[in-house]
């Protein structure tokens, strides 16, 4: 390594060793917490005229949990990315603040401890994964193991009783999870696996049908196939949203890893396909559809605002500016305000300047993510960084989309923010692992190995 | 960076390098959608879906601190209610049924009417003009309290005419002359506009209730419902005739044949009273009597233009009479001939009127011909109260000259003195009114309503009279209905009542 003068002194590229920017982390990490115990003070003034009294506890969780995460960075990954855990701390922050406000409108039912409990998990299994898995090539040999695991934990919860008539949690007591939160990351990981090793065959081979080439079946095949199963065990729970996001995270991948657009085609073209049967068959999403085309309808109608036309009514209360966390009426909207709802009352308290602000948080999550990928040297890190950005992204679109009335409403967390366990969990083993590969990415090439 | 990851891939593909770069622009696609529609929706749409109805943001912010109250006196005849609810306050009110006409009702189900409605955002707290910088306020969306509307009514004449009208059909319109302020507004049947003011099933059983009583509790008579005046009207007849010159000396005999023939008809027109029944009656006895015959030929010997024109003095043909209330349009149709112009000349055909209108007529007559603009509010306060705005007295019409006026105040006095209004004599006071009984109904079936309209002052007062009123008494048990017997009485209380207060 070259020495720290001469990097002063020349400021060549050559040798120098590159800022690890952990200092940048720690004290970003920092503004995040500021900004969580900050919005919590605020629900408490505008609600109650009062700092609430756990605020100080609150803030020292989340700080202890965030410098816990910082320190194993510091110790285990000290090239990662200085900006991936801030932002995930200030998510998780915001949305405790959140779930917490809205603890407040409801008395019954308090979300935001048990939030705190799975944001600690999740913490501590982001650490896990940061401490153990020291290279992400390791998850390449268990790309089939990752498969089949994901399919079993979609499958089990059709045995479970259905939940707002989806079957996708398993419920053990006081405890539910959606084990199809965690497949989703080893879907990424099976699909980074499997088409990093045969990306040249799916692009390359096979039989040229009009103006597109279709690769061989015993190359496509299995990816059909595991693409396949999900879909159906989906459908059948009737987990539109988690569809959507298999199918997009599917296509996008395909397509990075084969450069070929004809992949995106088929891929509308099947998606297309599988909406309208989906939605000749599910009276539930033939529903959904006609909610979102005509949100009002049920007004115009004399039956009072759904849920789609509640959540429309909080964003416009919000307007520009919102109306300050605490003061806003988001409950109106019933059921799911805390978890699928939960963006319409960022977007009433916060306003679109608060919206604008969240979803450029998600976009430089999920920027740098692609930013570790392309900038990653193997294959299946590459695949793995922009598939599991994308899961972030899309996950993102389609909650977002649904609530705003861009797209169809499909039952979907909003990353970090809406309440949830497994949700909660997952995001915190994805930015592990981004972490992880952002570290290798960003680490400084060893000398001789420079080409 | 490698080069092979950087530069095409085998048979010129991109690289993921490339391909990761426009996934990654995908969904940087996808996010600018979402801020997008975040921005329709927010900012280009948010009016519509604050206004939408199903919508309750509004009702809740509306109802999250007391509303401002109404006064009479001085002292507030509204009040508010914490509830518990999702709205955390109602309306309440002191003296509902009595006040009813004059506040109207505001209520979270049911929306807001008459003063609630009309100031409804002083009263809510809305109004601009509540807050010191409204920028600001707009900025922090601070929410001021709300504020008062202070009444012209006089609490002892509003209470003399419930009382008066009891459980009758029936209305009163009292008026200050000289500034137009009214000083009494009351209907009945009444009702309790705190019945409904919440959003409970007893509220939504009181208001179904009140929507289907027969007895149409929740209409205001005074303001919203016209009666033909009957011979009220043959003060404005007098008025036109006397501002015209049809007549120019009360005592002197008019020309006026008996038995009176409709003109252009071979109906002749009856009188009520049989000293009536004679030719050439003087305008003085004619109004003391109450003649059909003379009054009818004054109208068409005055004229329709001249007695359209006197009518529309006082408020009739106004379709826009705000007080600031709407009152309904009295009417004194424009086209007629000449029978119909005889029979509208003693408040028969499609002669209506509102109660308010005709206190505007002995309001008009008794401020020597000036007739002023009614009004219900004194002055809008901020909860701390300092004025918002102040009312100022408002010159409707100038309906006659200060000489005919006082021609038309002898005639009304001599009807209280040695007429059909005798009831309605006071000790101590100069009174001037005019009854009034309108058959009405098929072949005049109905109970005839009984009209009574006056004015007074103190004996040896030298100024306007400080009350003018209006009295209907539309159904009743009394055998005997007659503006004289019924109405009378009720006016004498309400002028009582004023004049008391003021000495």
């Amino acid at each position: 390594m070259a020495t720290p003068a001469a990097v002063a002194v020349r400021g060549e590229p050559a040798g120098p060793r590159p800022r690890s920017g952990r200092n940048v982390e720690l004290a970003l990490v920092l503004c995040a917490v500021a900004i969580a115990v900050f919005g919590y003070i605020e629900v408490g003034v505008n609600i109650d005229d009062k700092v609430p009294p756990d605020a100080a506890e609150y803030g020292a969780a989340l700080g202890g949990l965030a410098l816990i995460a910082h320190g194993v960075i510091r110790w285990r990954a000290r090239y990662a990315d200085p900006l991936l855990l801030p932002i995930a701390v200030l998510l998780n922050g915001i949305g405790l603040v959140v779930i917490y406000r809205l603890d407040r409108a409801t008395p019954s039912s308090h979300a935001a401890p048990t939030q705190l409990l799975w944001s600690t998990l999740g913490v501590a299994l982001c650490v896990a994964v940061i401490v153990l898995l020291r290279d992400h090539r390791v998850l390449q040999r268990y790309a089939y193991s990752a498969a089949f695991a994901a399919l079993v934990l979609l499958v089990v919860p059709i045995f479970f009783p259905a939940v707002y008539g989806s079957r996708i949690w398993i419920t053990i007591g006081p405890f539910s999870i959606q084990p199809g939160e965690f497949a989703k990351i080893l879907l990424v990981i099976f699909f980074a696996a499997y088409l990093s090793a045969h990306r040249d065959a799916l692009a390359l081979t096979g039989r040229r049908i009009w103006r597109f080439t279709l690769p061989p079946g015993r190359v496509l095949g299995p990816v059909l196939l595991v693409w396949a199963a999900f879909i159906g065990v989906l459908v059948l729970e009737t987990d539109l949203g988690m569809s959507l996001l298999y199918f997009g995270i599917f296509v996008v991948m395909l397509y990075v890893a084969t450069a070929k657009s004809s992949w995106i085609a088929i891929g509308l073209l099947l998606a297309a396909a599988g909406v309208v049967v989906v939605g000749w068959l599910s009276p539930h999403v033939h529903a959904r559809v006609d909610q979102w085309l005509h949100p009002l309808a049920s007004v115009a109608a004399g039956q009072g605002a759904n849920q789609i036309a509640q959540s429309l009514f909080a964003f416009a209360a919000g307007g520009v500016l919102g109306t300050g966390l605490g003061l806003g009426h988001s409950i109106l909207i019933g059921f799911a305000a805390k978890s699928d709802f939960i963006l319409a009352t960022i977007g009433e308290e916060l306003g679109l300047v608060g919206m604008v602000a969240l979803f450029l948080l998600y976009l430089l999550l999920v920027s740098r993510g692609y930013r570790a990928g392309i900038a990653l040297r193997d294959p299946f890190g590459r695949l793995l960084a922009i598939g599991l950005a994308t899961v972030i992204g899309l996950q993102v679109f389609v909650v977002a989309g649904g609530v705003l009335d861009l797209i169809p409403l499909t039952g979907a967390t909003l990353p970090f923010i809406a309440q949830g366990g497994s949700s909660v969990v997952t995001n915190w083993i994805i930015v592990a692992l981004l972490v992880r590969l952002s570290d290798l990415a960003r680490r400084p090439v060893p000398e001789g190995e420079h080409p | 960076m490698t080069r092979k990851s950087r530069g095409g891939g085998p048979q010129g593909r991109p690289g993921m390098s490339t391909t990761g770069r426009r996934a990654g622009l995908f969904c940087l696609v996808l996010i600018l959608l979402l801020a997008a529609q975040a921005t329709r929706i927010q900012v280009f749409q948010a009016k519509g879906y604050d206004n939408n109805p199903a919508n309750q943001r509004k009702a809740i912010q509306r109802y999250s601190q007391p509303r401002g109250n109404i006064l009479v006196g001085g002292n507030p005849v509204t009040g508010s209610a914490a509830t518990g609810g999702r709205f955390d306050y109602k309306r309440t009110y002191t003296d509902g049924p009595d006040y009813a006409a004059v506040t109207g009702f505001s209520s979270q189900i049911y929306g807001n009417t008459q003063l609630e409605g009309i100031e409804d955002g002083l009263l809510s707290g809305t109004d601009n003009r509540l807050s010191s910088w409204a920028v600001w306020n707009e900025i922090t969306r601070k929410q001021n309290p709300g504020g008062d509307v202070y009444t012209t009514i006089n609490p002892a004449a509003q209470q003399a005419a419930m009382r008066g009208l009891g459980s009758q059909k029936g209305a009163v319109a009292a008026i200050e002359p000289s500034t137009g302020r009214i000083l009494a507004l009351a209907s009945t049947p009444s009702y309790d506009p705190g019945s409904f003011a919440g959003s409970s099933t007893a509220d939504q059983n009181a208001w179904t209730k009140l929507q289907a009583d027969t007895d149409q509790p929740m209409l205001n008579r005074a303001l919203r419902q016209t009666y033909p005046p009957g011979s009220t009207f043959k003060v404005v007849t007098a008025a036109a005739a006397l501002a015209n010159g049809v007549v120019t000396d009360i005592n002197a005999p008019t020309s006026t044949p008996y038995p009176y023939v409709l003109p252009g008809t071979t109906t002749t027109l009856v009188n009520d009273s049989s000293a009536c029944n004679q030719p050439n009656i003087d305008l003085d006895t004619a109004m003391t009597l109450s003649c059909n015959t003379v009054m009818g030929n004054l109208g068409v010997q005055t004229g329709l233009d001249k007695m359209v024109a006197m009518a529309q003095n006082f408020g009739f043909n106004d379709p826009k009479l705000d007080i600031p209330v709407r009152a309904a349009r009295s009417n004194f149709d424009t086209t007629m001939d000449q029978a119909q112009v005889a029979l509208s000349s003693i408040g028969q055909f499609d002669t209506a009127a509102t109660p308010l209108v005709m206190a505007m007529v002995a309001a008009g007559v008794a401020d020597n011909g000036t007739v002023m603009y009614p009004q219900l509010v004194d002055k809008l306060t901020k909860s701390d109260g300092s004025t918002v705005q102040l009312m100022k007295p408002q010159v409707y019409k100038q309906a006659m000259s200060p000489s005919v006026a006082g021609q038309v105040q002898q005639l009304m006095t001599d009807v209280v003195q040695n007429g059909t209004g005798t009831n309605a004599r006071i000790p101590g006071a100069v009174v001037g009114g005019k009854t009034g009984t309108a058959q009405h109904g098929v072949d005049n079936s109905g109970t005839p309503y009984a009209w009574f309209i006056s004015w007074a002052k103190p004996t040896g007062s030298s100024g306007v009279p400080p009350v003018a009123v209006a009295v209907v008494i539309a159904d009743s048990n009394a055998t005997d209905v007659t503006g004289g017997t019924l109405a009378a009485p009720i006016a004498k209380s309400v002028m009582q009542a004023v004049l008391g207060g003021q000495s």
